[in-house]
């Protein structure tokens, strides 16, 4: 039992949560009771708002707003299980909507870096405690009876003198309440929604293909737009003719905007290779892309320009795009030159290069990735409603905060006239972060003084950038006569980001470790994907670790488990990001329930791996085929702390695997002079029913943890492990992705 | 622009449109029938699938002056028994099947024209027949488990 003050001197409650990425966020619990007190008369006839979470109808159902947007993530059931759980809540009562843009009620409401649910966890808590501490109150009111007597369960209060009331019914007098000055937690051993399975409250509008997405917005008088950008990076409009276009039917307008003037600080969310594309509006979606092919243009080389950006945390810098048109075959060079040349040392432990002399063995291999695209299966776009006092932004993002100042500045208007609405995302992946595609359709509805929806086909989604960076890295290790570890560098590059991890595993498990690293500028655009950087990294440390571990005659897993114990037991260094015994729990987990050391012929592979908070080890089995394997069977162990909704927790794990498969064996983007040579789904190849696991098993660790990261955790081991199996079946080392290259030529 | 009568869900719906209209456009912009995705404009996601005369058709490809007097049916109208969820509806709602859930309406309209043909398919006529259709979230073996239980339903 956990009791909690429910104020911070004078302000009232507002609990802030550290995270990993230093990022705060809380639920200021504002008061709608205080406003009632006030002027009674005011009050809601329908919905009583006990806080800025829930709100109670006279019928009993509650309502849950959920501050952060759904992808598929499924926010939607487990934020509402979190408040209900404290709440004592019937969860048939519960009723799941999108909460507004608000982030003095509800924080950075952003959906990424798997922060959901670890961020929003204390103060949905905290939510639903302090609303049955006010119902509580209310009863003990109504009743002439101490309020610690009074009872609640599945939305109902009881006392033992026989009187009852249900929540709906005590609602009204719940909120003419002040905030309670404390409040009560729930011992996590009293939990019965939280842990257990809980349906997607949004399913059942998922299967009726109900309007709920950005790309389903209807507004009246709604005008349809589309953009064309430079077919390649580094390229941009030198000029046009729409005379034609603009002649065909139900064409209004034919115009380019601009983004980003000379003078404008991007922030983290401002990321566009193309700040000047061409807009075309009319009556439906099939008549601009028709006008858009008859659009005739002229490109030219984008001349280099700079300009100021501030990161998440505010800090600026200068960034420079170089004038250029950039090929994969460069890109690869590039990274090799530095890979062989002079790197930036991010972590040294003892004395690697008397390691590596001394060394009875030494292993040495170098991984490589390409640029690989989002593609969520929702193509980019938004909807605006532009005024002249005022804007009303609609559509699918994974944070209004990202686009509302820019958007802003780009309109000329005060934030504070700039409405932002979240819909569903049809998938996001880190893609929808980057919000150019806002602002584009905010400059369109000003300039056409209509309302406007925006949307990319998918050629321009798939080649307008912000992509998962390439990659190059080499792996060295260094065994000595009795098979030990000794020494492991790390060098790292990427295009134009490297994975930088220098003190994730098996740093700290390793007397001589060395890591460097460094970056090939480019004007091709990255973000953040799906647990960015993690998702190749795993790939490059899991797979050579287990190519050492063949060198040194171990087990794959023992040779693992004996680092972690090091790591656990005797540390290098001090600043190890992980916890080696949590990390060796989920080895041991998935070893134990695929009974590996009893796996005989069967052909599996093992990786584990840490990011964004949580542990995952997956093991795959495969059977080859014509050079191809079929994954048969993947067993996963995640350790995410507590699990909030079993069920929803298992989808995302098995759709993460799928995800890692997927874009392991067959993502790629590659260029040829700046231009993308992928452009649809037709030869962009996605992880298809065909190629999909036969079976996955997910467990998770039992925890009393409070919930980390889970969207993007099981997915980076995937990638390893299936390499791993595919050797193990085949004898084949995969080096390179795709691997399908690797596999068929 | 032209007029076509449209069997659309068993009802006559009367758009006026140009001839080299998809039907997926024509449901989603003329209709407001939004249920129908788009997801890549090129027959390769399969997020716009409908059935016309009871086969998976890819609306992005389909003019809707080849539609004629076809019968179209789309995810609004997949439980046209009244009242009732189509079995693969409630199979999709027993495994819990969606994650972001844009693709899903596709992937029903696949499976309910595979068990149409396929009452009772084998994992192999399953992954043959939904291969056409992308779940970006991977959603696959939920799919594959609810395509099999909306098998034991019908």
């Amino acid at each position: 039992m956990t009791i909690f003050k429910t104020a911070i001197g004078r302000r009232s409650f507002l609990k802030a949560t550290a995270t990993a990425g230093g990022l705060s966020l809380g639920f200021n619990l504002l008061a709608a009771p205080h406003t009632l007190a006030a002027d009674a008369k005011e009050a809601p006839s329908e919905w009583f708002e006990l806080n800025a979470i829930l709100s109670i109808h006279p019928s009993g159902d509650i309502e849950v707003n959920v501050a952060n947007p759904d992808f598929g993530q499924n926010l939607m059931t487990s934020f509402p299980m979190i408040a209900a759980e404290e709440m004592d809540a019937n969860w048939e009562d519960i009723r799941a909507v999108q909460a507004p843009y608000n982030a003095k009620k509800f924080g950075m409401q952003i959906s990424g870096g798997s922060w959901s649910v670890m961020n929003n966890w204390g103060g949905l808590r905290m939510a639903g405690a302090t609303a049955r501490q006010m119902m509580r109150t209310a009863a003990a009111n109504a009743w002439g009876v101490p309020v610690d007597e009074i009872h609640t369960e599945n939305s109902m209060l009881s006392h033992a003198s026989g009187k009852r009331a249900s929540y709906g019914e005590m609602a009204a007098a719940a909120a003419m309440l002040p905030l309670p000055k404390e409040a009560t937690l729930k011992d996590k051993a009293d939990f019965n929604i939280v842990g257990t399975s809980r349906k997607n409250l949004v399913g059942p509008s998922i299967v009726k293909g109900d309007a709920m997405f950005g790309i389903d917005v209807r507004q009246e008088g709604m005008l349809r737009a589309t953009v064309l950008h430079a077919p390649a990076f580094g390229m941009t409009i030198d000029s046009y003719d729409a005379s034609d276009a603009k002649k065909m039917p139900g064409i209004h307008d034919i115009f380019t905007i601009k983004l980003f003037p000379d003078d404008f600080v991007r922030g983290f969310s401002d990321v566009a290779a193309f700040r000047e594309v061409i807009a075309i509006v009319g009556d439906t979606t099939w008549h601009v892309l028709k006008a858009k092919k008859a659009i005739m243009v002229t490109w030219k080389l984008q001349e280099s320009y700079s300009y100021q950006s501030a990161d998440f945390f505010g800090n600026k810098s200068t960034v420079t795009v170089p004038k250029q048109v950039e090929s994969t075959t460069d890109h690869n060079k590039a990274m090799q030159a530095l890979i062989d040349g002079d790197m930036e040392q991010k972590r040294l432990d003892g004395d690697p290069s008397t390691a590596f002399a001394n060394a009875a063995k030494v292993v040495e291999r170098t991984y490589s990735a390409p640029f690989l695209a989002h593609n969520p299966m929702e193509p980019l776009n938004f909807f605006a409603d532009v005024g002249k006092e005022s804007a009303k932004l609609i559509g699918p993002h994974q944070g209004p905060v990202l686009a509302h100042n820019t958007v802003a500045a780009h309109l000329g208007m005060d934030p504070s006239k700039v409405e932002i609405v979240m819909t569903r995302m049809g998938g996001g992946f880190g893609r929808r972060l980057y919000l150019h595609f806002a602002t584009e359709v905010a400059l369109i509805s000003q300039h056409v003084q209509r309302p406007v929806h925006l949307t990319y086909d998918r050629e321009e989604d798939m080649t307008v950038g912000v992509y998962r960076p390439s990659y190059l890295i080499k792996l060295r290790a260094a065994l000595d006569a009795n098979n030990q570890l000794i020494g492991y560098h790390v060098r790292s590059a990427g295009v134009p980001e490297p994975c930088s991890f220098p003190n994730r595993f098996p740093a700290g498990a390793v007397d001589n470790f060395l890591w460097e690293e460094g970056s090939v500028a480019s004007n091709i655009t990255v973000g953040a994907f799906r647990a960015p950087n993690s998702n190749f990294m795993a790939t490059a440390e899991q797979c050579f670790l287990d190519e050492v571990a063949e060198t040194a005659g171990a087990d794959p897993i023992e040779f693992r488990l004996q680092l972690l114990e090091r790591a656990a037991n005797n540390p290098v260094g001090e600043k190890n990001d992980y916890d080696a015994n949590r990390y060796a729990g989920v080895l041991k987990l998935a070893r134990d329930k695929v009974n590996w050391n009893a796996r005989g012929d069967r052909a599996m592979g093992v990786a584990a791996y840490f990011c964004h908070n949580s542990y995952c080890c997956n093991i795959v089995e495969v059977d080859m085929a014509n050079g191809e394997p079929t994954v048969v069977n993947v067993t996963s162990a995640l350790d995410c702390g507590i699990v909030v909704n079993r069920d929803g927790a298992i989808n995302m794990a098995e759709g993460g695997i799928v995800d890692g498969i997927g874009n392991a064996m067959y993502g790629e983007l590659t260029f040829v002079e700046g231009v993308p040579q992928k452009r649809n789904l037709d030869n962009y190849r996605i992880i298809r029913m065909l190629e999909a696991p036969n079976n996955i098993d997910v467990h998770f660790v039992e925890s009393q943890i409070d919930p980390t990261g889970l969207g993007e955790p099981p997915m980076p081991p995937a990638m390893p492990a299936l390499a791993n199996a595919i050797y193990s079946a085949s004898g084949k080392r995969l080096y390179d992705q795709p691997f399908i290259k690797a596999l068929k030529g | 622009m032209a007029k076509y009568t449209l069997n659309i869900n068993q009802q006559a719906v009367t758009v006026d449109v140009d001839p080299d209209t998809p039907m997926l456009w024509v449901l989603r912009d003329s209709l407001d029938m939004v249920g129908t995705k788009f997801g890549c404009g090129a027959g390769a996601c399969g997020a716009c699938t409908v059935h016309i005369n009871g086969a998976a058709v890819r609306s992005c490809q389909l003019p809707v002056s080849a539609v004629g007097e076809a019968s179209v049916i789309t995810i609004e109208g997949l439980a046209y028994d009244a009242g009732r969820m189509h079995a693969v509806q409630e199979a999709w709602l027993e495994h819990d099947v969606a994650q972001c859930g844009y693709c899903q309406p596709g992937q029903m309209m696949s499976a309910a024209a595979l068990l149409a043909q396929i009452p009772d398919p084998s994992d192999a006529d399953i992954d043959q027949f939904m291969s056409g259709n992308i779940c970006r979230c991977g959603t696959y073996t939920r799919i594959r488990a609810a395509i099999k239980s909306a098998a034991q339903k019908a």
